[in-house]
């Protein structure tokens, strides 16, 4: 007797990402997000009052990779751009979407007052502990010790200060609703990721005030490491000092879940 | 035709106000003006000033280094006004503040005791309206009546108890100008 | 309507408002606060948004932002201020969204003071951020011109997709003056093909000044300077004030041409036929005016020479030296740092300059600058 085939789709690519390859190294987790974040919009039904601001850094091209309407932000601005879109039209989603340099050195004044604000808007930054684009320089996220392209004898915290945690940050703040920090350095994580995204959006959906999802994202070319060992670095010197968790989580959220 | 006016006195003397309100008198009557404060710290007390410029025809400086008439509610400001006046110009001045001997022959000083005909009147603040109708009734930029009717329309409706006091102050500062006007 | 007693500050903000601002995104900075002010008590209470940004920065990204939503937008500010937004200006430029700006300046460079200068004229007109690009200048004289130039503001921004900047001093910002306001304009629904509304039934929208490609980049600013040449032939705006006979033609603009004005006004009853050219449009600078001069000589009637006066070391000086072609000489005379200029130095300048004329013929002689 011949076996019955029944094509079934198990996996797809979102209907809010372009078919556009995408321009990262690889093994760098960013692509990886971008789907996570994709998938999420689409499960929400959301795509079509959606729109994505992208930072300067390595997802400056960002609205390439998302069928979304886009905005290319000035570097550190996103949160003040998303504000803008925002107030004008309160019935769309809007989110930021910010690497380390961007949005904890140049864009610190921009986020802190779209939290501050409790600006109704989605933030998602992308934590990997080193300037990707220009080609490795150190980050306010840089470990003490990381050795980057203008840190060379490695990060001197007596001169740098102390790597920056901004989910702790803008935690603390009254206008933050929802504030967490993930990793996608294996499936739990990746799974526990994609789950925050979900809840961050429909803070946003509720209009609940700001929601904020640090991701910690590798970046094996500028660490020097190979896509899997990039992995484990990871796991091994960022989660220590950057712990994952729920930092500020209000109870509107929770009537969410 | 055109008045070009310098009113000036502590920040809180109302010397600003007094040239808004002749500002208003003037656009009720159909005229071209302009109304110009010192800004910035002096709003912090000190000496404030305004410049306002009547006309008939366009206004086109709206600042002036020598006014035809000054109005000086304290001493720093005649000091600062005396010697800038227009030959023929006219000086009113607050001589419940200021006593001083006068620099010049060829200008018209009205002395006005503003603040003592203000307290009498009830208020000190006044002080402003009773120079405001000297000068007007001096200078003859516009009819008294024009700015009273100023006074009524646009002082604001939170303060419309003090119209009848101020149109008072106003008139009592009329008659002391035009008494000492020859 | 009937006049109403308006400050500039205040003036413009209200014109705004009847032109149909949607969104005000400011920072408080003497000379201009009022019509910040104005905006924080008007609208909410029509419904619309008015947000105190955390600063200049923010407040243009913000008003990118809403820009990028294709409705009217806002800011305004004074120097240390403006130059803060010249970033944001650059990626504003490129992205084609359109944006009106209000610079009520003060004295500089550096903190300086907040009395009137007319100093950011080249800021303004040629380097409002990094890159190719101009912004339309709208230079106003008097507050019922205030309010007439922002309504025109939003009309020019949007049909040419560009920066309109309403240029204003201290003084302007200040000044009373009796003046009428436009009627309630409705505030439009529909948005733009290009705003980014989210995708809904369409191709995505991007509005973005990223071009990695250099011949890409080149044709969007091949595209821009397209634009630029159009709103130079179309929009260049002056008023000429007694220039028919006028032998010392002043050029000046915003409140120090008003100025100008009562000084011509006392040159006349001197018996010297002094005028004035009033650019009102800073860019596109009007050209055309200064190629239609009848130059004069002992000979022939005509302009024997041009006085610039400016509150800035001159740097409309420039423009109008680019627009006389060496023709006539080009005399200027300027207070800096918030110094104003007053009608009798502006007129003793006149005098001189007429005095100098009878004892030299001067055509094709350029005079000396002297601040």
């Amino acid at each position: 007797m011949q076996e019955q085939w029944v094509e079934q789709t198990v996996y797809q690519r979102p209907e809010s990402l372009s078919k556009n390859p995408t321009h990262y190294c690889p093994g760098c987790t960013h692509g990886l997000i971008h789907k996570l974040i994709g998938e999420v919009i689409d499960e929400l039904a959301i795509r079509e009052r959606t729109i994505a601001v992208a930072p300067v850094g390595c997802s400056v091209l960002l609205y390439n990779y998302f069928e979304l309407d886009s905005a290319e932000a000035a570097h550190g601005r996103a949160p003040a751009m998303a504000t803008g879109l925002k107030r004008v039209q309160p019935d769309k989603i809007v989110f930021t979407y910010q690497g380390d340099g961007d949005l904890a050195s140049i864009g610190i004044a921009e986020i802190m007052w779209a939290a501050i604000r409790g600006e109704n808007i989605t933030t998602f930054f992308i934590n990997n502990a080193i300037y990707g684009m220009t080609g490795g320089q150190m980050a306010p996220t840089s470990l003490p010790g990381q050795v980057t392209g203008s840190s060379p004898l490695g990060r001197d915290v007596e001169m740098t200060g102390m790597p920056i945690q901004m989910a702790e940050i803008l935690a603390g703040l009254p206008g933050t609703t929802y504030a967490v920090r993930r990793s996608v350095h294996d499936i739990r994580t990746i799974k526990d990721a994609k789950k925050a995204i979900r809840t961050a959006f429909r803070v946003q959906m509720a209009g609940a005030g700001f929601s904020f999802i640090e991701f910690l994202s590798s970046c094996p070319t500028n660490w020097g490491l190979t896509p899997s060992r990039a992995l484990d670095w990871i796991r091994q010197n960022m989660v220590p000092y950057y712990p994952l968790g729920d930092y500020k989580v209000a109870d509107i959220v929770k009537e969410l879940r | 035709m055109q008045e070009e006016m310098i009113f000036s006195g502590f920040g809180g003397q109302g010397a600003l106000f007094a040239g808004m309100v002749l500002a208003y008198a003037g656009m009720d009557s159909g005229k071209n003006l302009t109304w110009i404060p010192s800004y910035g710290p002096e709003m912090r007390g000190g000496t404030a000033h305004v410049t306002v410029i009547i006309g008939d025809e366009e206004i086109g400086s709206p600042i002036t280094r020598y006014p035809s008439a000054a109005m000086a509610l304290n001493s720093p400001s005649l000091e600062k006004y005396e010697p800038l006046v227009k030959e023929g110009g006219v000086l009113v001045y607050n001589s419940s503040l200021i006593s001083r001997v006068h620099q010049r022959s060829d200008i018209r000083y009205i002395p006005v005791p503003a603040n003592e005909v203000a307290t009498n009147l009830g208020n000190v603040k006044m002080a402003n309206m009773v120079a405001l109708g000297a000068l007007v009734a001096v200078t003859k930029v516009l009819p008294l009546e024009a700015v009273a009717q100023a006074l009524r329309d646009h002082l604001p409706e939170s303060k419309r108890d003090l119209v009848e006091p101020n149109l008072e102050a106003l008139r009592r500062g009329a008659e002391l100008g035009t008494s000492v006007v020859p | 309507m009937a006049k109403e007693l308006l400050k500039g500050n205040v003036a413009i903000a209200e014109a705004a408002i009847r032109a149909g601002v949607q969104a005000y995104f400011g920072y408080p900075i003497t000379p201009q606060t009022e019509l910040l002010e104005h905006m924080s008590l008007r609208m909410p209470q029509l419904g619309r948004v008015f947000l105190q940004a955390e600063s200049e920065l923010a407040a243009i990204n913000m008003v990118y932002g809403a820009a990028s939503a294709g409705v009217r937008v806002m800011t305004s500010s004074s120097g240390p201020g403006f130059s803060l937004m010249q970033e944001g200006l650059s990626y504003i430029a490129c992205s084609e969204v359109p944006v009106v700006l209000v610079d009520i300046m003060r004295g500089g460079p550096g903190l300086g003071n907040i009395q009137p200068t007319q100093a950011d004229y080249n800021q303004l007109t040629k380097s409002a951020g990094h890159g190719d690009f101009r912004s339309i200048v709208l230079a106003p004289s008097t507050v019922q011109e205030a309010i007439d130039l922002t309504v025109l503001a939003f009309d020019l921004a949007e049909k040419y997709r560009t920066i309109v900047i309403v240029a204003g001093d201290g003084m302007i910002g200040q000044m009373m003056e009796p003046a009428e306001l436009p009627a309630m304009h409705a505030l439009r629904s529909a948005r733009p093909d290009w705003a980014l509304t989210g995708a809904k039934g369409r191709q995505k929208n991007v509005i973005s000044s990223l071009r990695l490609n250099a011949d890409n980049l080149e044709d969007v600013n091949k595209r821009l300077q397209a634009k630029i040449n159009r709103i130079r032939a179309a929009e260049a705006r002056y008023e000429q004030v007694l220039t028919d006979d006028a032998e010392i033609l002043i050029v000046a603009f915003g409140t120090t041409a008003r100025i100008a004005k009562t000084a011509i006004r006392e040159a006349r009853r001197q018996g010297i036929p002094a005028g004035l050219l009033r650019p009102i449009t800073l860019f596109p600078f009007p050209n055309a005016p200064f190629k239609e001069l009848s130059v004069g000589s002992q000979q022939a009637k005509g302009v024997k020479a041009i006085l610039v006066v400016e509150m800035s070391a001159g740097q409309m000086v420039e423009d109008v030296q680019l627009a006389v072609q060496g023709r006539l000489p080009v005399r200027f005379y300027g207070r800096t740092g918030g110094a104003v200029p007053l009608p009798d130095e502006i007129l003793d300048q006149i005098l001189m300059l007429a005095h100098r004329m009878d004892e030299a013929p001067t055509s094709g002689e350029s005079f000396a600058m002297a601040a």
